[in-house]
């Protein structure tokens, strides 16, 4: 327990607990209405193609069929970002990759409605189809969106903090390499599933398995054409979101039509198969990475360069090529440094933000790289990164606040367990070590549509009997944000924090958060719902104090009691309350928050602050078979910079889940499109896309450092996310160590492993990875001078710098 | 074609259930759709994730693979069913206490498979808890909290 | 959710019974034991039949006995109960050792020996949901005429991934059918044919009711399976080794075969010239050996891992599994 904490640190039984361990959750797919109908949807067969024409009174005229629609029903683009609102509940003019929604049917049974669905006559005129980056490079034409600017580039971004042709020139030693990060996707375990129900008196419900109700609800009243008011969002209970459940879904938009057109609750769950076209997964990335650094390791330039496959809409798109590029710079000082990130339109599932969002990719690059410079220096990989940690309370060179930073005493924590100093480079040929470090936003610094309200806010209502309740828009993907909100309410109100209810994610009832994305609920409902509670409790200890004539400050809230020491006066919290209801009428109160106003100024900068950072060390031991390339981990030593523990049994649930997740993506997870194929997914279920099961799964010794940080609630930063960062660079690090190879690629397949192999034996470079970057005309970066050199934040005026290189 | 549906006599969570179900009725979808048992929770429908797991006549399976129409005669424990009343599983409480379940969705076909395992094997190894475990993907925990909730659970049931 | 078709339902008691019912519906029915392979397959309109004939009542198909010089297997028995035999694992410990690796505990629970056995041909074309399949018009195992992992060719190239498949050849097992025209049965090696879609030296209304394997002093066997998980994954290459050792430890008899990597276990040939009277201490001739396995295997582009790479590790895992041979 956390000092001066009564709840806040402990290990404490998450509130939802119970019902997740008797099947009494209940999920989108267990909410049954009745008169109940079921929605299919028609997917495009084809990955390119303009529609040229669509049927459906086949569809209509088979039994049990009530309504089916195509997209004219549904006219009004929408999308995740207001700079690529791209997508249409159904598509209307063309079809972008194979399993984009045409049609929609409902019916009495799921069974009838999947009939229909052959019924239907989609007449398709095929189009070149772009199936790489590369080749989105170079075909502008046909454009996917025909509406994009620069062909299929939906974006290209371009920043430059310092002078990194200077950075480069005054450095010893330059690494450089071409890494390619695979795209992988979030496979949770439930299956996206809504419900919609539409009453004649005009008010739409909807449940859906989303983490973003708030964001759902204003697609909904956008593209139905309803005023929002009347339109209600519930998100339940998550079965696994990662990220992948934070776009507004055609789906939830067809049962939304369906339902208002034939007067019936409709309800759609995607198969798995239909998941994986859903996607907004990991976005595969080509990365340059160019690193500078002095003799004695010193960094004094980055130079990183990306490329992503996007997928065939924008999502979250804008922001995941900015964050590619955003976070290299809060781990260790990087006085110069330079960005160039692309997104590229493709005819495939659509990219988004998994786990990480962004930084897994340029973070593989960075600490493979740190560890290629540590040999070539021979210098410890551990020492290098301890003699360059970002200082705390610093403005990095690209803006970014940081707070707290736990990084050394990570490092050195996982250093010292792992036996590092004795181990590393020594062990049998077969065996090695990887170290690599990482950081993560604890919420990002701006809303994802421009407004200056609170990100978050929480209502606390406290009744007569002793019962509170905690209304917030938070959702629960399973990380635990209703226990959070009801954690910090009890630790504010000194009461049983199982006494407390928790109303969440339901945008009649709750005020408004913006979602479980970005790691930022516990930082910011924590912030909203201390508040509210803090609130409450001095309504109820101004009421106490008044009707006991006793001052304020006399009255202490803990153990479920309101007591006045001095005066050896009990009262039990309900008590107290009716006194202070007596006085003050209902006691309801709120909370709010809003992070602080980013430093940089510049265009782009939008991307990357955060109210708090977290921080991450994890090694990895791993057994490398030279004769197959298979790479086993043998235990994983992370420790993570939390700021402070709200609850440590669920932190450590998240550590251990990020580092499963990562070692998923470092060794199996990848998301494989058939090029020659129509580019048909070519795995697109659970058996073939691989996840690590329990036997692939090894252990994980978490050390969890708390060093509270000022911008976070009771010092608190985030989890969820940071912990995967490493795994993916220590694995690469520690097969290097095992087998002197190095594989710039993730996942790190047992083929590309025996190709590094054959390549050191054959006297090649040994190593397998990308050979080459395309050609992309980078626009003029955006120069700031960075803080350390007088900067402002705002972008040097065009022509008051050097020209660009 | 249209099937006639078939009489099943079989006992769900100890209660004796007559269903009638079409042949292709799974057993996941009648537990779902016919008894309302939604616990029961399905992540593929092919056999490939593990969370549809429920015991019939004890042995951990996947009810999306198997007939309600094969089921006659059975006894099916759901998670519903796990609990003795008010009171919960050993395996329950544990998974509650030690963050077992994260968001839930596993977590029913997990605690059936490990209910099954205790039962053959009071004091398994971690080894054996793992590979006992080993058709039940889980996509939250990285399956250190389960095995240890697992663990816990064992002992429990062994110094009652 | 994913569902099945609607389909006739019958559930005899006796071999006799399921035969003749087979006999009657002819190609619109197909039997079903565990239903681990049929029903998904089902799900994704791979395989349709109208009649579904359950095996679920036929105890018949339960036993298991010593009989012959060697053991009998009912079709029916769990994948898990021949796992966890113990006249299995220590008289055909390859056996045993196969069984407990295909898929998961679950699925083990659920799949008996005859599944596995005629277990459909895999191909990540193939086994693919209705609307994927038809995305590409279809393949030639189902609905369509192109096999896409090899255009050119007039052959289905689905790949026999059965784990039992290439140890019962090793073994020299004996598969038992029964069909309208009464009993028989066939050498495991000859029950496979190497085509994808008539992947069983099978008639249609024969049903695989049993497996025998023989008893033979001085052989011991092994089994590797090669798969990117300890479960749930099909082998992508799988290398069964079964020899006779004389009193000197030399090998006088020897069976190695190769599955997952072709629609048929591959039995490969002309080893005894170089392995018979040699000890498993002879590397070199051990080496030739896995040369030879190696220049038979030609997987292709259908399966979990890059087939390059599935090709290049035969000679390991052929090693491993000749040294796996040892006495122990």
């Amino acid at each position: 327990m956390s000092e001066g904490h009564r709840i806040i640190g402990r290990n404490l039984r998450k509130i939802d607990a119970i019902d997740k361990v008797t099947g009494r959750t209940r999920y989108a797919d267990d909410v049954v209405l009745p008169r109940m109908l079921y929605c299919k949807l028609l997917r495009s067969p084809v990955a390119h193609a303009n529609i040229k024409r669509i049927d459906l009174s086949g569809a209509l005229a088979q039994e049990g069929v009530v309504a089916a629609i195509s997209g004219e029903t549904m006219p009004t683009a929408y999308g995740i970002l207001p700079v690529s609102e791209d997508e249409h509940a159904l598509c209307i003019d063309k079809v972008r990759f194979i399993g984009d929604p045409v049609a929609a049917v409902a019916a009495e049974t799921e069974h009838a409605a999947e009939l229909a669905l052959d019924a239907i006559e989609l007449e398709l005129e095929p189009l070149e189809t772009i199936g790489s980056v590369e080749k989105a490079i170079n075909t502008p034409e046909p454009r996917i969106h025909p509406g994009n600017r620069r062909g299929n580039i939906h974006k290209l971004v371009s920043l430059e903090f310092g002078d990194i042709e200077q950075a480069f020139a005054e450095a010893d030693h330059v690494e450089e390499g071409l890494f390619h990060y695979g795209g992988n996707t979030h496979l949770a375990m439930e299956q996206h599933a809504a419900v919609a129900d539409w009453s004649p008196d005009g008010r739409l419900t909807l449940w859906s398995s989303t983490q973003t109700p708030h964001y759902v609800h204003r697609v909904l009243a956008k593209v139905l054409d309803l005023p929002a008011a009347q339109v209600r969002v519930i998100a339940t209970p998550n079965g696994g979101g990662f990220g992948g459940k934070t776009d507004p879904f055609n789906h939830e938009l067809a049962v939304c039509k369906l339902a208002m057109l034939t007067g019936r609750p409709v309800k759609i769950c995607l198969t798995r198969e239909e998941v994986f076209y859903c996607h907004r997964g990991r976005h595969a990335t080509l990365i340059q990475a160019r690193t500078a650094v002095k003799r004695d390791g010193t960094i004094t330039g980055m130079h990183f360069r990306t490329l992503l496959d996007g997928g065939a809409y924008g999502s979250y798109g804008v922001a995941s090529t900015f964050y590619t590029g955003a976070l290299q710079t809060v781990t260790y000082e990087v006085p110069h440094y330079r960005f160039d990130g692309g997104r590229l339109f493709t005819n495939k599932p659509p990219c988004g933000p998994k786990r990480g969002h962004g930084t897994p990719q340029p973070r593989f690059a960075l600490e493979i790289q740190l560890d290629r410079i540590a040999a070539a220096l021979r210098i410890d990989p551990a020492d290098l990164r301890l003699q360059q940690i970002q200082p705390a309370n610093s403005l990095t060179s690209n803006y970014l606040r940081i707070g707290s930073i736990g990084l050394a005493k990570c490092i050195k924590t996982v250093v010292e367990a792992s036996g590092w100093r004795e181990r590393y480079g020594k062990l049998e040929r077969g065996r090695g070590l990887g170290l690599a470090c990482s950081s993560y936003l604890s919420g990002a610094g701006l809303p994802i549509y421009w407004n200056e309200m609170p990100h978050s806010a929480a209502t606390v209502k406290l009744d007569r009997g002793g019962g509170v309740t905690v209304f917030c828009g938070s959702t629960d993907v399973g990380q635990g944000s209703d226990s959070v909100l009801a954690f910090v309410v009890a630790e504010e109100l000194g009461i049983d924090p199982y006494q407390i209810r928790v109303v969440t994610a339901d945008t009649d009832l709750t005020p408004v958060d913006l979602g479980s994305y970005s790691s930022r609920v516990t930082v910011m409902t924590g912030h909203a719902t201390r508040q509210a509670a803090a609130a409450a409790r001095e309504r109820v200890r101004s009421g106490v104090a008044e009707k006991l004539a006793v001052s304020g400050e006399q009255i202490t809230f803990a153990d479920g009691k309101v007591r006045v020491a001095e005066k050896g006066i009990e009262l039990a919290f309900a008590e107290a309350v009716a006194i202070a209801e007596a006085r003050h009428g209902t006691i309801v109160t709120s909370g709010s928050y809003k992070p602080p106003e980013t430093a940089g100024k510049f265009k782009g900068a939008g991307v990357g602050p955060s109210p708090a950072y977290s921080y991450s060390a994890g090694i990895v031991e791993v057994e490398v078979d030279e004769q197959t390339g298979f790479v086993t981990p043998i235990k994983v030593w992370m420790a993570h910079d939390i700021g402070q523990a709200i609850n440590r049994s669920a932190v450590i649930g998240q550590v251990e889940g990020s580092v499963y997740m990562g070692l998923g993506e470092a060794l199996m997870e990848e998301m494989v499109y058939r090029e020659k194929r129509n580019l048909v997914h070519k795995i697109p279920s659970m058996l073939e896309y691989k996840s690590l099961t329990s036997l692939e799964m090894c252990e994980v010794e978490t050390f969890l450092i708390e060093d509270p940080d000022p911008n976070g609630p009771y010092g608190a930063k985030e989890v969820g996310q940071g912990p995967l960062l490493p795994m993916p660079p220590a694995i690469a690090n520690a097969v290097y160590d095992a087998v002197g190879v190095r594989v710039d690629m993730v996942p790190v397949t047992p083929s590309r492993v025996m190709a590094a192999l054959d390549a050191a034996a054959r006297g090649k470079a040994p190593r397998h990875g990308p050979e080459r970057m395309p050609q992309v005309s980078w626009p003029e970066p955006t120069r700031v001078t960075p803080p350390w050199a007088g900067g402002d934040g705002h972008a040097q005026r065009p022509g008051s710098g050097k020209q660009a290189s | 074609m249209l099937v006639d549906k078939i009489t099943v006599n079989l006992k769900i969570n100890g209660l004796a259930t007559e269903l009638r179900v079409p042949p292709q009725k799974t057993l996941l979808e009648a537990l779902r759709e016919e008894a309302g048992l939604t616990g029961t929770k399905h992540g593929c429908e092919l056999g490939e994730c593990g969370a549809c797991t429920v015991l019939i006549n004890g042995s951990p399976q996947l009810s999306c693979l198997v007939l309600a129409a094969a089921c006659d005669g059975a006894e099916v424990l759901t998670i519903e069913g796990l609990a003795n009343g008010p009171e919960l599983h050993p395996l329950q409480s544990a998974f509650a206490e030690l963050g077992a379940a994260q968001c839930g969705y596993c977590t029913p076909g997990v605690l059936l498979a490990a209910a099954a395992l205790l039962v053959r094997n009071p004091s398994p190894t971690r080894d054996e808890i793992r590979q006992a475990l080993s058709g039940n993907l889980c996509r939250c925990t990285g399956y250190l909290q389960i095995w240890n909730a697992v663990e816990r659970a064992a002992e429990q049931l062994r110094t009652r | 959710m994913l569902r099945l078709p609607e389909f006739s339902y019958f559930q005899p008691t006796t071999i006799a019974e399921a035969v003749a019912l087979k006999d009657a519906h002819g190609d619109r029915a197909m039997f079903v034991s565990g239903g681990t392979d049929l029903y998904p397959n089902m799900k994704r309109r791979q395989q349709e039949p109208r009649v579904v004939i359950s095996l679920a009542k036929v105890d018949q198909l339960n036993a298991i006995e010593m009989r012959d010089g060697g053991i009998h297997l009912g079709a029916k028995l769990t994948l898990t109960s021949l796992a966890s035999d113990q006249r299995l694992q220590a008289g055909w410990p390859a056996f045993a050792h196969a069984a407990s690796s295909i898929a998961t505990p679950l699925l083990r629970n659920m799949g008996t020996l005859g599944g596995n056995l005629c277990l459909d041909t895999r191909c990540n074309y193939y086994d693919q949901s209705y609307p994927w399949r038809k995305a590409l018009g279809f393949c030639m195992k189902k609905d369509g005429d192109t096999c896409w992992v090899a255009p050119s060719s007039a052959k289905c190239w689905a790949v026999q991934s059965s784990d039992l498949a290439p140890v019962v050849a090793a073994l020299g097992g004996r598969i038992e059918l029964v069909g309208p025209k009464g009993a028989r049965t066939l050498a495991a090696e000859a029950f496979y044919n190497d085509d994808g879609i008539r992947y069983l030296n099978k008639e249609p209304g024969e049903l695989v009711t049993g497996l025998w394997l023989p008893e033979i002093a001085g052989a011991r066997s092994s089994y590797i399976k090669v798969a990117q998980r300890g479960s749930f994954d099909f082998p992508v290459l799988g290398v069964a080794a079964w020899a006779r050792f004389d009193q000197q430890q030399k090998i006088a008899e020897l069976r190695l075969v190769l599955g997952a990597i072709a629609p048929a276990p591959r039995l490969v040939p002309d080893l005894d010239k170089l392995l018979i009277g040699r000890s498993l201490d002879d590397r070199q001739a051990i080496a030739a050996a896995a040369e030879v396995a190696w220049r038979l295997a030609r997987p292709l582009d259908n399966t979990d891992q890059a087939f390059s790479w599935r090709k290049s590790v035969v000679k390991p895992y052929v090693e491993r599994a000749l040294l796996g041979l040892a006495a122990r």
